[in-house]
Formats: structure tokens, sequence, C-alpha cells
């Protein structure tokens, strides 16, 4: 049995049986980044001529992946076949000969250079450009007949609309003659009326029997124009499925995981007063798209709110703007007698003063300077308090004797102040950073995603510190992509997606299909 | 002012602006592939060096030639190895190429020659002769045609015609070959002709090559065709004069051309000015002349026309993100 590229329409079936010859099989695909597994043993199998999504989180390990097929990386163990034959991609020369195409997150284009220059580069068809540049002309004409693909091959790039530098991105690599082409997170710069378009040229592609792996973390884009659709999480391949055999609430439920079962000795307190209200809030992006809508929370003494949802739908914008880091444009924050709105805002060392900690979701960008040593990194934000000694100046040795107090009490390993931060492991680092936070007794805590990247011991520990905190009257905010440890540690749970909350509830009557289903979008059912 | 006097004063601005032209083109080819070029001063010097002295050993120009590129070309591949390969800091690079080659020339120099880093004085056969076209003698008695023909386009050593070559050539092959649409390309965005499956670092070497080759023959001129012989020094700020020349015509080789003769000519006016009785002003300071050039250059930089876009990706080493 043989396929023909032309043939219209897709047949995927159940996954693996209706074709002769995967387009593309991986197997067994393992790459480190030192001691980080960023892909561990992924198999993959894709039929030709589908749509095929790969579907995770930030950081599952979609883009290392797929930068693997594309010889950008090369993988330290496993096999490529594509089309049946084994294929040794060890750079992006080599892809392009087997017929990959990729149209990268962030586009591969010469803004200075013309439509027509960006499709020659690399193709150019000879050493003048003259007779090659007439040659990609017609070949544009040609592409713009078979896939109602139109452009100006004369436009400037950075002239062009985004979604139009998409189009180009797709024509370059159409014209490379591929008959398979990647794309990654490619509507995360289109506006909703783009994307739509978009999703009609992709199903023209493969209407002419171009394979087309879709990088995503949007479940609606899966669910809208893929045939079959893989799940990763954490570094790991963890199923495959038909996409009109399956659900939004079952491929959330894959993304997130509920494997491990966390243990945490729960502290019952009683709810005190409301430390912080949230408001009405509402933020617009620089790009004037909504990014919250009408947020409002109560974080209450003594008391975890736990916020789910799958990463990107405003759970960072949210955590910006009550640390803040970005300032409040519709609506407000009460944060005991002061309001903090359009008008009056507070940055980020007012919050901290007013007894406000955040524990940022990017442990590496926001909450460590990696090149600074352990004991800078400890008192970074409190360069005014004791921490650095009586005077004006930083006094090494009382950050050093800081350092030292913190270590010890949060069980920082190596017990180092001279380290420089990156010399840690992740687990380690997050916990000097709590320990730099808690150690200030805030009456607020902001936290978010405490556990990425920390072994299981490390999260123990941290579990332990949270509860400990609200122990002692702290109003928690709980901001994590782990279903698991929302459950384990929230009295409260909310739920947002697309930049509302869908609904909160408290701990006694969540689950994880409940849970699952309002990240999906789906309102609350009393 | 005579038609006569006119053209000699052109005829001088173009022997000034041949290693501005040459030093400009060569930064233009390393830049427009994102690698700036400080060192061209110090290529220019080492190369003007290397010509004299193997013209001195050997009694020929065309050796002297030779060496001044392959020495030139040496100076490229070490800030090459520096910046590419190793993505070191691309200024800090160039400004070591030009203290290497100040204190080089000298030291090597004193060493061959113990004239005080001077080469010995060039006789004519060992110099670049000044060349004369067909017609120079013959067309010489046409009026307006004849002397333009025989005053500035005959009678200029080799050098200076290449210099005048190298602008077409270099905007030939940068705008209509597929080699130039790559090196354009990876100084703007390296990452797309990575993608595209291109060396960037092999595409950036080639570019240092040329930039190399180029600055060769401007220093060649220097010592075996201008003047007769290397010293110390001789360089005297024409690779920075030229990299200014560069930013003034906005990496563009027609107007880097134009900068460069605009350069050239106010150099040779000063020339011309020295001594001459003025109106109103009189005689101008001979200090005051000699500056006029270098008073230009920064005046012309400081933003008169209009705001020049250097390539994207100029000064950046290419890492591939992780």
């Amino acid at each position: 049995m043989s396929h023909t590229p032309s043939r219209p329409g897709p047949a995927p079936g159940p996954v693996g049986s209706s074709y002769a010859t995967p387009a593309i099989r991986l197997t067994g695909i393992t790459k480190r980044f030192g001691p980080v597994i960023a892909n561990d043993a992924v198999d993959l199998e894709i039929a030709p001529g589908t749509i095929h999504g790969i579907i995770g989180e930030n950081g599952a390990g979609k883009s290392t992946l797929v930068s693997i097929l594309y010889g950008f990386y090369t993988a330290d163990s496993g096999a490529i076949e594509i089309e049946g034959r084994p294929a040794p991609i060890l750079t992006s020369a080599d892809a392009i000969a087997h017929g990959i195409g990729m149209v990268h997150q962030h586009f591969m284009l010469v803004p200075t250079f013309t439509v027509l220059e960006n499709i020659m580069l690399g193709a150019e068809g000879g050493a003048m450009l003259r007779g090659g540049a007439a040659a990609t002309r017609a070949e544009l004409l040609r592409l713009e007949r078979d896939y109602a693909l139109e452009i100006d091959p004369d436009a400037v790039i950075e002239e062009l609309p985004v979604g139009l530098q998409q189009r180009v991105e797709i024509l370059k690599a159409l014209r490379r003659g591929a008959r398979i082409l990647i794309l990654d997170e490619p509507t995360g710069v289109l506006t909703p009326a783009e994307t739509d378009r978009f999703f009609d040229i992709l199903r023209g592609l493969r209407e002419q029997g171009v394979t087309i792996v879709l990088i995503t973390h949007k479940l609606r884009e899966i669910m809208e124009v893929t045939d079959t659709v893989s799940v990763m999480r954490r570094g790991r391949m963890i199923g495959h499925r038909t996409t009109s055999e399956t659900t939004r609430e079952e491929l959330a439920d894959m993304m997130v995981g509920r494997a491990v079962s966390l243990q945490v000795e729960r502290i019952a307190t009683q709810p005190g007063a409301v430390a912080m209200a949230v408001q009405g809030l509402t933020w617009h992006d620089e790009g004037g798209v909504a990014r919250l809508s009408d947020i409002s929370l109560d974080l209450r003494a003594g008391d975890i709110l736990g916020l789910a949802g799958v990463s990107g739908n405003g759970q960072s914008e949210l955590l910006d703007l009550l640390s803040g880091i970005a300032p409040v444009q519709e609506g407000r924050l009460v944060i005991g007698e002061r309001i903090v709105d359009r008008s009056a805002a507070m940055d980020p060392a007012e919050m901290r003063r007013a007894g406000i900690a955040h524990i940022p979701e990017d442990r590496h960008r926001r909450a460590l300077v990696l090149p600074f040593e352990a004991r800078e990194n400890a008192v970074l934000g409190y360069h005014d308090g004791p921490q650095t000694g009586s005077g004006r100046l930083l006094d090494p040795t009382a950050m050093q004797a800081h350092c030292e107090t913190l270590m010890a009490r949060f069980d920082v390993r190596p017990p180092a102040p001279r380290l420089p931060a990156i010399g840690f492991s992740g687990g380690n680092q997050q916990k000097l950073v709590l320990a730099r936070e808690i150690e200030t007794e805030p009456r607020i805590m902001l936290i978010g995603q405490p556990t990425r990247g920390v072994d299981i011991g490390g999260i123990a520990f941290i579990h332990a510190e949270i509860m400990a905190r609200k122990a002692a009257g702290c109003a928690i905010l709980l901001v994590s992509v782990e279903l698991d440890e929302i459950l384990a540690l929230a009295d409260r749970i909310a739920v947002m997606n697309a930049g509302r909350i869908i609904g909160e509830i408290p701990r006694g009557e969540a689950d994880v299909t409940r849970l699952g289903l309002m990240m999906a979008g789906v309102e609350a059912a009393a | 002012m005579t038609w006569l006097d006119a053209l000699l004063i052109l005829d001088s601005t173009l022997r000034v602006a041949t290693p501005l032209i040459l030093c400009a083109m060569a930064g233009l080819v390393s830049e427009r592939a994102g690698i700036v070029d400080i060192g061209l001063e110090g290529k220019l010097l080492a190369s003007a060096f290397a010509a004299a002295a193997m013209a001195a050993l050997t009694g020929s120009a065309w050796a002297g030639l030779v060496v001044a590129i392959g020495v030139s070309i040496i100076l490229s591949m070490i800030h090459g190895f520096a910046c590419i390969t190793h993505r070191g800091e691309q200024i800090i690079s160039g400004i070591a190429i030009n203290i290497l080659a100040s204190g080089l020339t000298v030291v090597v120099g004193v060493a061959l020659f113990r004239q005080g880093g001077q080469t010995p004085s060039l006789p004519r056969e060992a110099r670049f002769p000044s060349l004369d076209l067909p017609g120079s003698v013959s067309l010489a008695e046409l009026p307006v045609f004849g002397p333009f023909w025989a005053e500035l386009v005959s009678g200029h050593t080799l050098p200076v015609y290449l210099a005048v070559v190298s602008v077409p050539l270099v905007w030939w092959l940068l705008w209509r070959t597929r080699f130039g649409l790559r090196l354009r390309a990876v100084g703007e965005m390296p990452a797309a002709v990575d993608s595209a499956g291109i060396s960037v670092p092999w595409l950036r070497y080639r570019a240092l090559i040329i930039a190399g080759i180029l600055c060769g023959i401007a220093g060649a001129f220097l010592s075996t065709a201008h003047g007769a012989g290397f010293v110390r020094e001789m360089s005297a700020g024409k690779g920075y004069i030229a990299l200014a020349a560069m930013i003034f015509g906005k990496w563009r080789p027609w107007s880097v051309l134009f900068a460069c003769l605009l350069f050239g000519f106010l150099e040779a006016g000063a020339a011309r000015i020295q001594g001459t009785p003025l109106p109103v002003i009189g005689e101008i300071p001979i200090e005051v002349v000699l500056i006029l050039p270098y008073v230009a250059t920064v005046v012309l930089l400081a933003g008169f026309f209009g705001k020049a876009t250097p390539p994207a990706a100029l000064g950046t080493p290419y890492q591939k993100e992780r």
C-alpha cells in the first residue's frame, strides 16, 4: 500500500494504522543540557499528509525535540527516520535536504531584505542572483496558485504585518521543497482573525500532501486543526491520541499530570482578615491584547489561595501586577489601608516594605543574579536592611553571616556563601530565594511555581516551609501549573483560563477532574 | 582658478583618497558581515611596512604587494579567530591589532634595517610606476578633455586604479551575487542564515579575507606607490578616517566613495592653500590647515547628515540560542 503526495484530505484513523510509511519516526530521542534532561527517550511517529500537534507546558521539551529534528541540536541518543529511511540529521542543511522545513517561533527573516531576497537566501540557484531571482519569482507564482499564498515579492519584510511575515516563512520552506513543515508556536504573534486564516492555510497544505507538525501549548488550536496529537511533559512523551477521539480535559490532564501524589503535613488554621483584596483587575499588554479580565480575589491571613491553570493564561501577568512590577491599569488592589490603582502606584520596593514578599516564577531572570555569589543574592532587594550590616556600605562580614544563617536554616547545599548562584542546583537556588523572602516574615507572600525544576526532596522541604508560613498567619497566593501541588497546599483553589478566573472552590470540593474541566475553560458547575 | 588648477586639486584628491577608498571598502565588506573592523588602521600600517620591507629586500614592488596582502590577511584572521571562533569583543580585538601593528612595525623595522624603524628609501624600480594611459600624450592638446585625460585620468599608479575599480566591484559582489546576499544577511540576521543551512563563521571569515586583501593594497600604496619607503606611523589615522567615511557613507559603496573623496578633497585642498594668502583672512597658519580633514571628520560624523543605520547584527557574536 502506498500513498500519493496529493492524496486529498486526511485519513489518519487510529494512530499508526492506515498508512504504509510514517513521514517521521523518532525513536528513543534523548537530549541533555548539563544536568537537565530536555528530552527523555522520546518516541514519535507521524503519518504523512496529516496535521500532528505536539502539546505541553513551557519547558516540556517540545521545542528541543523539533530543534533536534531540524538539526539545530544533535540528540545524545536516538534515531530519526524520514519517510522510512534513516536520516542522520546533524545540521539544518541535512534537515532541508530531507525535505523538512521549519517556521520558528521568532521569525528567521532578514528585516531589511525584500520578500524575494529572504526566500532566495540559501536557495539562490546559482552564484549570480539574476537568474535565481527570476526563477524564484516564477516559483512564487506557482506556490501562490497551488496554495493560495499571495505575497508581494518586492515588499520589505520589516514593513509587513506579522501574519504576512509568517507567510513568507512558510513560502521559504515550500520553495525548498519541504514536504514536512514544522511550526513552533506559530500563533503566539497572530491576532484571532489571522489565526483563523493561518489554520485555513494549514488545511490547504494538508490537501496538497504536506505533513505538518504543530507545536503549541494551546488546547484550542490542537482541537481545531490537528488530526493527531502527542502530549509531552517534563521532557517525556506522555501519550498519543487521535484528536477526534480525545477531549480537552483528557489532554489537560496529560499535560499537567497527576502521577506523583505529594504528601504534606497539613496544618489547619482559621482564616483571618483579608490582607490583600484584588478588585476588578483588567490589564492589556503593549499590543492592546487583554491579558487579564476583571480579576477579583481575596488573600486572607493564615490561608493559602491556590491559582491553577495551564501556563500562559494570565497567571504571570497577575503576579506582576500584585508584586508592583507592572502598573495597575483598571481595577485596584486594597492592601490594609492602602489602595493601589491607576493613579496611586506602588513599586516593588514599596510593596516589599508593606510586607509583601514575591517569589517569582522565573527564578533565573527575576529572583537571582546567576553570576553573583550566594551571599550577594541573599540580600537582593534588601540592601537597605540589616542584612547588609549597620552602616551605609555593604558589610561583607554581615552578608556572609546572614547568608550562612539562611543556608543553615533552609538546608541549602552546598552551604557556600561565596559560590555563584549558577553553581547551585535548581532546588537549592529556590531554597535560597525562599529563605531570603521568608526570613523577613512577610504578611503576604506571592509564590509562583515554587517547585519548578526542583527535585522531590526539595519539593517536600519547600512545601513544608510554605505550610509553616501559613500557620504563622501569612496570607499566601500560590500560583502553580502542578495540580498536585495546588491540591496538597491550598485551602481554596481558583482556576484561570484566558485571563479570567473561571471559578473558585474550597479544597474539599476540588478534584483533578473538576479542576481539569475548569482549566479547559468550562465554568465551575455548582 | 584655471581648469588646470582644478584638475590638479582633483588629481591629488584622488591620490589622497586612494588608501581611504580601499580601507573603507574593506571595512564595508567586513561590517556588512557583522564584524566591526576598527583594526583597519593596524592592517594598513602593517601592510605598508611589509610592502616597503619586501620591496627594499627584493627590489620588487610586486613582491611587496603580495607580502602586504598576506600580512593584512593574517591580521584579519587573528581578528576573526578572536571574534568569530571565540566570540570575543570586536572593538578590543581591533584595538589590539592596531597596537600590535604600531609596535611590531618599528621593532621589526629596526631589526632589519637599523634606521630607527624606517625602511631605506626605495629606488624607482622598487616602486609602482605611474601608468601612462593610451592617448595621454596624443590627446593632451585637445581643449578641456585633453588636460582632463592627461592630468586627472592618466598618470596614476596601479593601486589608485585598483581603488577606483574596487568600488563597483564591491557593489557588484554584495548586491549581485549569491555570496553577497548571504554576506549581507549574516550582518543583519545571522540566525536566518544559520537556519537556511549556511555556515555563519565561514561566511564571516571570507568577508574578513576580502577586507584583508583590500587593506593590503592600501598599505602597499602608502609605502611603495605614494611614498618611497616606510616611516613610523605612516598610516597616520587613515584607517580611522576610512572607518568614519564608511559610516558617513552609511555602509553603501557609492556613498562611501563620495565620503572618501570628500575627505581626500579637504586634505588635498588644505595642502594647496598652505602658504597661499587668501582674501580677507590672509595666510592661514599651517597647523589649522593640517587639522582640517580631522575636524571635518568629527563635524560630519556628529550627525549632520541624518542617522546612519548600521547592520543589525554588527558587533554581536553569533551563538545558537538554547
